[in-house]
């Protein structure tokens, strides 16, 4: 007897986008509120920003189920460092183990786009960006999600990323201000949202420096 | 003539079963020697690459839902939240409503309501965990009781982790709550997909409720008021949901506890001058 197929999908593409910008002292994490599936609306009002440590916040979009069990997976494993080393995860660190956990499952992959910010132990700015499998990379700015096609050559535009190859080995952190970094980020995201139909509702920005985590929210497109 | 075999195909172990009733009636079919072999790799070339769902237990599976409800529409209004459900269970096929009077919303403990749309079959199991899940926590007698959120949270992982055996629970649910004043209203999908929000619909709700809803829900919506936008809501998908029965119960989630009326029956209008003489515009055979 033929094997029947499956019927449905273990995996859904829940939309939006997220984007990360390191700056000298600062980092900007920011992600639209509003999740998907097909061409309805689920909501408008879900949060992919999570943050994973004192100094360190990471947003994902893709396929929200997948994207909730890895945050908790990572909060579990950032509780247990907490014990062991009694202080908390520094960036670096925690990029390193998301990219583990990443790779843990790469024959039935968590089908989430990861965008990882914060401040490294020197309190410089740092982004980090994946791929739904794990490789990753440190960078100065970064975007994922379903919007990432048509914000990131405009991040190249403004932020003028140095070449990697350049040797000395040179930072890719803007020189830009913590407050033009946010308007440069709420620009990017009224950009997506004309043209992607899976960004938009709302903006939640999370701004990360020496004192400490800010939110704040700014009004997107809602078609 | 059975033949079954284990492969080390892939480093993956699965059987094939060669079975050839269909072949003939009563005779024995038999193949010449080693015929089997070249039919087994003949057969392996065949089955499909993705053999991380490829093993013997395929058929234990959940491949389709067999009897469905349909569309679960919820509010959260004032202090409390509204859930209305019809009593359809429905086989699958064009129209055939072979049960009318399934209870699809049901409460559990003392602080949550849960609706379901879906195979009811799997819905009854969800409620079997649920039930040990409430025992336990009344066992340790300690005055806490699980509340929606929490309950919500157990619904998301155990619809996660049957998706990830690939053997999932098909069922749309949704959980309303209200604990220590705090009203909850959530939903989680059959892989796993889950969220709150002021107002939730599951299937066909999601395209015809949800947009009544958007347009017309607001904050402190009396109880008459939230009845009445539910009430508009399950007679659009009365109209519009093939799979949809005129039997409807309302259920109230409120501090005090869970009230799931008697159904009842939409009040539907059908004097449309089309309808009473339809060949009218068409004269025809049929």
């Amino acid at each position: 007897m033929p094997k029947e197929q499956a019927n449905w999908s273990p995996y859904d593409n829940n939309g939006g986008s997220c984007v990360a910008v390191a700056g000298a002292d600062y980092c900007v994490i920011a992600a639209d509120t509003r999740m998907s599936t097909g061409y309805n609306i689920l909501t408008r009002d879900y949060s992919k920003i999570c943050k994973l440590a004192d100094k360190c916040v990471m947003a994902s979009s893709g396929f929200q189920a997948d994207v909730k069990a890895l945050q908790k997976h990572l909060a579990a494993r950032h509780l247990i460092y907490q014990h062991q080393h009694n202080k908390q995860m520094s960036c670096p660190a925690m990029a390193q183990l998301l990219s583990n956990t990443l790779y843990y499952k790469r024959f039935f992959p968590y089908y989430s786009f990861n965008v990882l910010g914060g401040l490294d132990n020197e309190g410089k700015g740092c982004v980090f960006t994946y791929d739904a499998v794990g490789s990753y990379e440190k960078v100065g700015y970064s975007s994922q999600g379903s919007g990432s096609t048509l914000i990131m050559p405009f991040l190249d535009n403004q932020l003028k990323s140095p070449s990697p190859l350049l040797l000395p080995a040179q930072d890719a952190v803007t020189p830009l201000a913590e407050a033009e970094a946010i308007d440069l980020v709420k620009t990017v995201f009224a950009l997506a949202s004309e043209r992607d139909i899976y960004t938009g509702d709302k903006l939640e920005i999370v701004v990360i420096n020496a004192d400490g985590i800010r939110r704040e929210y700014m009004d997107l497109r809602k078609d | 003539m059975n033949v079954s075999f284990s492969l080390n195909y892939l480093q993956k172990p699965f059987f094939i079963i060669f079975n050839v009733t269909h072949f003939s009636f009563n005779q024995t079919f038999t193949l010449p020697p080693f015929f089997h072999l070249f039919l087994v790799r003949f057969m392996a070339l065949k089955l499909p690459q993705n053999s991380l769902l490829g093993s013997q237990s395929d058929s234990q599976r959940t491949l389709y839902p067999y009897v469905t409800g349909t569309s679960v529409v919820a509010l959260k209004y004032k202090d409390r939240i509204l859930m209305a459900a019809d009593m359809g269970g429905k086989i699958d096929g064009p129209v055939h409503m072979r049960y009318k009077s399934v209870e699809r919303m049901k409460p559990i403990g003392k602080h949550s309501l849960l609706g379901a749309s879906g195979e009811i079959s799997d819905f009854q199991e969800i409620l079997r965990y649920l039930n040990e899940l409430i025992l336990y926590d009344n066992m340790w007698d300690d005055g806490n009781s699980l509340g929606p959120k929490e309950v919500h949270n157990y619904l998301t992982r155990v619809m996660y982790n049957r998706r990830n055996k690939f053997n999932p629970l098909w069922n749309s649910l949704v959980l309303g709550g209200v604990k220590n004043g705090n009203k909850y209203l959530g939903t989680v999908s059959m892989i796993g997909v889950n969220f709150k929000d002021n107002h939730v619909a599951t299937g066909f709700g999601n395209h015809l409720a949800q947009p009544i809803l958007r347009q017309e829900w607001h904050e402190n919506l009396s109880f008459e008021d939230g009845v009445k936008l539910l009430e508009k809501c399950m007679r659009v998908l009365l109209y519009c949901d093939r799979s949809a029965v005129n039997k409807l119960q309302i259920a109230k989630i409120t501090e005090e506890g869970v009230t799931i009326h008697q159904p009842y029956s939409l009040k539907t209008y059908w004097e449309f001058s089309t309808f009473e003489n339809p060949a009218q515009g068409a004269i025809g055979s049929w």
